[in-house]
Parts: C-alpha cells; structure tokens; sequence
C-alpha cells in the first residue's frame, strides 16, 4: 500500500518521465498521417461531444452505484436519500 | 438530505476531454435541463456551461448548476421521511496550452443544506508521436462536511456530523490506431478518509422482541477507502459514416465492492443536420465485505451497512440521443447552434436488498421480503449556442 508521501511523488515523477517520452518521440513516424485523419476529425467521433450531458449521467451513475471513476464526472451532492 | 459521494476528483477528466491534441474548443454556451423520475425519488436539474477562448492559447470555463430534490428513495420510506432539498453547484477553470501540453486548473464547490463540498482539481496533457498519442494526468483534492437534518423537510435543522476528505489520481491514455479506430485507457484511483456513511440510513437486525421480528441500529463504516476503477474503450469510424464505440471498466475498493461495466454506443448523423445517437449500457457489482440486509444481532461486526449502494445488483440502461443543428449560416455573434433531446430508462434489480415497506397481512418473515427493484427516467435537453 503505497504512503500518501509516494503519492504525492508520483505526479511529478510521471510528468519527468512524460518529458523524457516525449524528447524521444522525434524518432516516431506517425502511421496515419496528419492528412489522412479527416474520418477521426468528425465530431461524430468524439469520445464526448456534450460534456455538461456526459457529467449529469455519470453523476446519476456514481450516486446511485458503488463504483466510481473511470469516466468523467462532476461531485457533490445526488439526491438519493 | 442524502447520500452523496465525495468524488469530485472526477472532474479531471471531463475538463481535460474539453481540449483536445493541443487545440482550445470552439467557443460555446449550454442551457442544459433534465428530470431524473425513479426509486421514489424526482430530481430536476438546470445547468448553465460557458466556455470561451481568452486569447488563441487560453481558455475559461464556467458552470452553474442546480439540482432540485424532492421524494424520498425506499432506505427512508421505511423510516417515514421525504425530502425536499436543494443542491447549487459551481465550477471555475482556466485551461493554458503551450506547443503540445495542455494544463487545466480549476475549482468546484457544491453546497446543500446538509453537505457541502470544495475541490480545486489539475490535469495536464501532452500529446506526443506526431499528435496520435494524447497522455492525461490528473489529482483533486476534495474537503467535505457532512450535515443530518434533524427537522423536517421544510423545516430543516441541521447538526453537522462530520468531515471526509479524498483525493483523486487519474491518468488517461487516448490513442489513434488507424484511420479509422480510436482507442483510450483510463486509470483512477480514489482514496477517501473521514465521516464516509450515510447519515440517514440504518442497518436492521432479527429482534424477536419487536413486532416486526427485526429492528434497526446505527450504520458503522470504515473511515477509509481506496478505490482503482480502469477502462478501456474503443471507438471505429463505419464506411457509411457512423460511429460505434464500446466500453468496459472495473471496479474495485478496498471495502470489497467488485463491478463491471459494459456499454455500446452507436452514432449516426444524417447529412449535417441531424445526428442520432443510441446505446445500452450494462453494469453489475458485489456488495462490500460489511454490507448485509439482515443482520443476525445487534453490534453483530465491527462495521455494519444496510446502504443500498453497497449491494449486490446489476442494472441496464437503454438510451437514445437526438442533436439537430440549426443557424447553419450564423446569427449576429452565433456561428451555430444545435439543440439535443436525451432519453435513458434505468432497470435496476438487488439480489440481497429486500423492500421492507409494509406490506400489510400478512406479513413477510424478516430476511423473506422481496428483493428491490425499480426504473428510473432520464429526460435531457438542453441548446447549445457556438461562436
């Protein structure tokens, strides 16, 4: 079980190693070229393409499930008494 | 009033979907309404979204939302109580883009008369191997009180009963395959401490003393919890331009509550003006190591918890999603606008949380009632102007 102090060490370790990622990434072709990504452009292929809707669904989910997370959600309060 | 979560950590994502490969979104405002019917409980929401770009590179965010709550769900039918409630919700956030890293930071407050919560939230994306790679890192940290109204629904008075604080990690991988296939990995991981159970909810035990052959005590929860929850999704682009994208997540904490959740969506435009949208979503969970809905005794374990969010039950939602797209050439300010009509209907069967509501003669031996069930209704519309 990790401590809150390695917690709290991870976020900047990740983004260190993010950075290093990146400086390598020079050396990467992209496969589907920037010109080729016109069908990955249309906002039918959005992973969300109304966030306000996306939040009220997922904060209906999590307030009324034992799970959490993974998706994205807005807090607080549910309404469930 | 209620039983609500503290996770706003969650927010993380949902800012961070709002900029995507190094580019600020279009400019835009939301009227969002909706009406949740179901479980004895009614709740209508308004929401009022503005996003807007300060300069090419900097953009802000702002949300106001309300959620009006009335009913009472079947925990406290038992118990004779109804609600009447209202919860105010604000969100604030600035997002910065500097070459290919986005940073977002940005604050949430929601209040009710009997909780209220602050959490300021942060993510940071980088794309990366020619823009196919988008990587999402995310922490919040969430402060609650935790109230019990005391009076009544009109009357309230509320003694506040305690604090929970939890904080949110998340990382998010999002991913082009090829011309036509997307695909996203998201990790969170959630830690909570504090007053974490429902105020207003009791375990019930066998009491041979009372008429009803079982009485009820008070909830005991741990004060800790951490939970992992990851997903992975996939969206494909169809030859007939449609889309259809599939989900899978799972769940688990430290309170032993194990979940899946699987969900299809399709998406179908009509030239460009309409675009229709249809999914099914299916989700199943164990109940947590200290969940029962019948004790044996009275101060039977350590922790005890009737909370119906911590059972054994699955459920299904079947929805539909209709966008039309209006002002196509523009008017004054507005570029465009588009208005959305959302249906959902939610199924919802326990396998090991009895309806003990009085049923009259004769009556159900404790622990031989039927198990609970209900449906629920998700109306949404909401217009959204672009310029």
């Amino acid at each position: 079980m990790p401590t809150l102090r390695h917690r709290a060490l991870l976020l900047p370790a990740t983004l260190c190693a993010l950075a290093a990622l990146q400086g390598c990434s020079g050396g990467i072709q992209p496969w589907v070229k920037p010109y080729e990504r016109d069908r990955l452009a249309d906002p039918i292929m959005l992973w969300d393409r109304d966030a306000a809707s996306s939040a009220f669904l997922d904060h209906v989910y999590e307030s009324r499930e034992g799970s959490r997370g993974g998706t994205g959600a807005a807090g607080g309060g549910c309404g469930c008494n | 009033m209620p039983q609500r979560r503290s996770l706003p950590g969650l927010v993380l994502l949902a800012c961070s979907a709002s900029a995507v490969a190094g580019v600020l979104p279009d400019d835009r405002a939301d009227m969002f309404l909706s009406q949740y019917s179901g479980g004895g409980m009614h709740i209508d929401t308004a929401d009022a979204k503005l996003q807007a770009k300060v300069t090419e590179d900097i953009g802000v965010e702002a949300d106001y939302l309300i959620d009006k709550v009335s009913g009472a769900s079947v925990d406290v039918l038992s118990q004779a109580s109804v609600i009447k409630d209202e919860r105010h919700q604000k969100s604030v956030s600035v997002t910065y883009i500097r070459d290919k890293t986005t940073y977002n930071i940005g604050f949430t407050n929601s209040a009710e008369r009997d909780y209220i919560s602050n959490t300021p939230h942060f993510t940071i994306s980088q794309d990366m191997f020619g823009d196919l790679t988008t990587i999402t890192l995310g922490f919040s940290s969430t402060r609650n009180r935790i109230g019990e109204n005391n009076g009544t629904a009109l009357v309230p008075n509320v003694a506040w009963v305690g604090t929970s604080q939890s904080h949110s990690y998340s990382f998010g991988l999002s991913q082009i395959l090829t011309r036509n296939l997307i695909a996203g990995v998201t990790v969170d991981v959630i830690t909570d401490a504090g007053y974490l159970q429902n105020p207003y909810r009791f375990v019930r035990y066998i009491d041979p003393t009372s008429g009803k052959g079982w009485s009820q005590g008070e909830q005991v929860y741990p004060d800790t919890r951490t939970s992992t929850a990851i997903e992975g999704r996939v969206k494909y682009y169809l030859p007939w331009r449609a889309a259809a994208a599939l989900s899978y997540r799972y769940f688990t904490d430290t309170w032993g509550i194990r979940a899946n959740t699987a969900e299809f969506d399709y998406t179908h435009p009509i030239r460009n003006v309409w675009i229709f949208e249809g999914r099914v979503r299916y989700y199943t969970q164990g109940h947590a190591t200290f969940y029962s809905d019948l004790f044996e005794q009275a101060n039977a374990q350590n922790f005890e918890a009737r909370d119906k969010e911590l059972a054994a039950y699955k459920d299904l939602t079947i929805g539909a999603k209709a966008t039309y797209a209006f002002l196509p050439e523009g008017w004054k300010v507005f570029k465009r606008g588009t208005a959305t009509v959302d249906v959902s209907r939610v199924d919802t069967k326990y396998s090991d949380f009895r309806n003990i509501k009085d049923y009259g003669e004769p009556q159900y031996k404790p622990g031989e009632e039927p198990f609970y069930q209900f449906d629920a209704m998700i109306y949404q519309f909401y217009v959204s102007m672009f310029f």
